[in-house]
């Protein structure tokens, strides 16, 4: 059978959009991985609650998909910050009940805190918005799904790129393009990446570590709030469980990306969003017997390989040692 | 003084349908009481059977002729259930729980000389909203270990009851009753063409049947809906999707057979990966196949909504019919899907509450009027599960758990909410209704009867 680009190209926009969703989760992971080598498990479930709030925030406005494009892209930046700022709230206020009171705690101990977190968000959602998946409140209009491609440039072509899958991407990227010049050009990046390397020695230098640490939580669940918002509406539903997978891709493309390493968050997230695109459409069309159920293994393998070849991940980590 | 007592009496045993209305009028006139007394309490009667207790339901549904015993004298006899209570289950194993318990009062909370005590198990655990393994295991060493329990009335998924049914067949002193009004994967106690091997068997260590089910199994359900999607429909490229479970995958397998045996051309028949946030990729390799009827095995828990939704984004329903099975048959898949759940198809091994008739209608509204919605579709089943306990336990009028398991074993002629039915050997219920159903304004929808042929 020949190669299928056109078909090629499709998985590949499905892949992108979910694998930049993917990156800005794997990016809270990485942020405080960083800072404090600490796997905050329950920031897929401050992913969740990002978007729940978002569907709030948009419930709250009133705006419906009539109501003209000026409020509905004011509805829009609503629920994204509103997601933003209470993910980050969230985040923040885990780390301040208890990640903080286990700074010098032997390093289970925080883990199995995060872990804690984790359920008891689960459980708030259940309680907030009952177990079954929830539907956003629609205020985009019908236009959100048009084809790009053929409407916009004219293009005879069957690949599907929807003004949504641009949303997504469009941003995502400013919002790593920012995260990336706070953290390097910022007095409170260099802060947070002197904390990184030695919290001691940075503490000594008269920087307020916990301030530092506590910054890096509110970014990375500003993050996973906007996260929460995309995925809300780019999945058109949203659930208690839904950072729970998220969040495992997320953790695994920040690995695979070397964890610490804010570019190799992206360039992980993007990879497993491409390669999840990949196994659960293309592969079958080459491969007969092949099937979605597969994926999970596909990405887990491609983890296995990297560790075996590039323990630090594709990027290589930055954390405290290594530097 | 007397006298009193013994009006009392007559009263009592007119609620709990001792005697009917009629009978009670001649025997009160006959003790005296004067016209407008009896009138007033024949009112009484009538207001209280409205209300959702009519003692008349003894003898109505359930095996005619087998004597209802009120007294307690004995002790105390305990039903258990067990199924997902949490997440999407919510609604459908709360509805399946009240409708036992609305058994249990009908007779009176009580059977053959003991007192009816009923637990409502919960075999879902929180971090995967769905059964597992472990916490079925759980309940039911739980019940066994209770000399009290006589009957499990239990499960909702098939392969829960694949990790229940050895259990309690290995109980001691013998093996204890199971019965549920929810399994339809064949192999639990049927030798079918799609069973695993050693199945049914293999669940039975002691050799001794010890698991009956109120609901028609898969080959039947699946057959039917291949027949209707093939015949009646006019589909002939079906995509095939399942859950990898024993119940999802089993009768996604009886539909692909059943639909290529047909004539039908089967495009995939592929398992879904039911803890993915999305399913985009995968429904845009399915659309790119262009099939006319997308066929899901799988149970609500397991993402089936977000699959649905995801299908409908690239696959309207005007060109490609949705069909899934009983599963999905319940109000928590349709709110999870939104207006993609508009014009899907669903078939059931049974009728919904809905179209329940005569004493099922009856039913169906004493249930909406406890619990203020549509019962679940299993509600029924869960009934009548209950009152073949409840009438084995009058039968066999003492604490033994294999002559309670024989008497329910025997159960014939049993006038159920859907019909009349009996067990067969392997203690499946004879019964073949299948129904298809459309989801139309956000609704469950009977629209009729189908068969396999």
């Amino acid at each position: 059978m020949d190669f299928n680009w056109q078909l090629f190209a499709q998985y590949l926009v499905i892949g992108i959009a979910t694998g930049s969703l993917i990156a800005l989760i794997a990016l809270g992971y990485t942020l405080v991985y960083g800072i404090i080598e600490l796997i905050n498990f329950a920031h897929g479930e401050v992913f969740m609650m990002g978007a729940f709030f978002a569907a709030t925030v948009v419930g709250l406005t009133g705006v419906t998909a009539t109501s003209g494009t000026a409020s509905v892209v004011l509805a829009g930046i609503a629920g994204l910050f509103g997601a933003m700022a209470f993910s980050a709230a969230i985040n923040f206020g885990i780390d301040r009940i208890a990640y903080r009171r286990l700074r010098s705690a032997p390093r289970l101990a925080p883990l199995i805190a995060a872990i804690g977190f984790s359920f008891i968000l689960q459980n708030i959602a259940i309680y907030w918005k009952g177990a079954n998946p929830i539907s956003p409140p629609s205020f985009l209009p019908p236009e959100i799904y048009t084809n790009v491609l053929t409407e916009w440039f004219g293009l005879s072509t069957t690949i599907f790129l929807t003004v949504l899958d641009v949303v997504v991407v469009g941003v995502t990227i400013p919002l790593l393009i920012g995260l990336s010049w706070f953290v390097y050009r910022t007095r409170l990046g260099k802060a947070m990446r002197a904390t990184a390397q030695d919290r001691e020695a940075a503490a000594l230098m008269g920087i307020d570590i916990n301030r530092a640490i506590g910054v890096a939580f509110l970014l990375g669940g500003a993050l996973a709030g906007a996260a929460g918002m995309i995925a809300l509406y780019y999945d058109n539903s949203a659930r208690f469980q839904m950072g729970f997978r998220y969040g495992l891709f997320a953790f695994t493309a920040a690995v695979l990306g070397g964890i610490g390493n804010l570019a190799g968050a992206v360039i992980g997230g993007l990879t497993i969003g491409i390669i999840w695109a990949m196994s659960d459409g293309f592969m079958k069309e080459y491969i007969s017997g092949w099937g979605a159920q597969w994926t999970p293994s596909v990405i887990f393998a491609v983890l296995v390989l990297v560790m075996v070849f590039r323990p630090s991940g594709l990027l290589g980590e930055r954390t405290a040692d290594k530097v | 003084m007397a006298e009193r007592v013994w009006i009392g009496e007559l009263i009592a045993q007119l609620h709990r349908g001792k005697i009917d209305r009629r009978e009670f009028m001649k025997r009160a006139a006959a003790a005296g009481l004067s016209a407008s007394l009896i009138s007033q309490v024949v009112a009484a009667h009538a207001a209280r059977a409205q209300e959702g207790t009519p003692a008349s339901v003894v003898g109505q549904v359930g095996m005619p002729g087998i004597e209802h015993i009120t007294d307690t004298s004995k002790g105390t006899i305990r039903l258990y259930s067990s199924w997902p209570m949490i997440a999407a289950s919510a609604q459908i194993g709360g509805d399946s729980a009240e409708a036992v318990r609305l058994a249990l009062e009908d007779f009176g909370n009580a059977a053959g000389g003991f007192a009816l005590e009923y637990e409502a198990l919960d075999d879902a655990i929180a971090s995967t909203g769905s059964w597992d393994p472990g916490k079925e295991a759980e309940n039911a060493n739980r019940v066994v270990s209770d000399m009290d329990a006589m009957v499990y009335i239990a499960t909702y998924n098939s392969g829960a009851a694949k990790i229940s049914i050895p259990i309690l067949n290995q109980a001691e002193p013998g093996p204890m009753a199971m019965i549920s009004p929810a399994n339809t994967y064949p192999g639990l106690s049927k030798s079918t063409e799609f069973n695993d091997e050693g199945e049914p068997d293999i669940y039975y260590p002691t050799g001794k049947r010890n698991y009956m089910r109120v609901v028609p199994s898969d080959e039947i359900q699946g057959g039917a809906a291949a027949n209707w999607a093939y015949n009646e429909n006019g589909n002939r490229r079906a995509y095939v999707l399942h859950d990898n479970q024993l119940y999802g995958k089993g009768l996604a397998s009886v539909f692909e057979a059943t639909f290529r045996e047909l004539g039908g051309e089967i495009l995939g028949f592929e398992g879904f990966d039911p803890n993915a946030p999305s399913y985009r990729a995968l429904m845009t390799s399915i659309a790119s196949r262009n099939p006319d009827l997308v066929y899901l095995g799988a149970i609500v828990n397991l993402n089936a909504s977000k699959l649905l939704q995801d299908m409908r984004a690239v696959m309207p329903a005007d060109r490609v019919a949705f069909l899934g099975p009983d599963g999905l048959i319940n109000q928590a898949f349709i709110d999870g899907a939104g207006d993609a759940a508009e014009g899907a198809y669903i078939t059931f091994g049974g009728v919904p509450a809905s179209a329940l008739e005569g004493i099922g209608a009856d039913w169906a509204q004493r249930m909406r009027e406890r619990l203020g919605h549509e019962p679940d579709a299993y509600a029924a089943y869960s009934y009548e599960a209950a009152v073949v306990a409840i009438q084995a336990i009058d039968q066999v009028q003492e604490k033994d758990r294999v002559k309670i398991l024989d008497a329910m074993f025997a159960t014939e002629g049993f006038n159920g909410l859907l019909g009349t039915w009996s067990f067969t050997e392997t203690g499946d219920t004879d019964s073949t209704t299948v129904s298809l159903n459309q989801v139309q304004g956000g609704q469950i929808t009977f629209l009729k009867r189908i068969g396999r042929a």
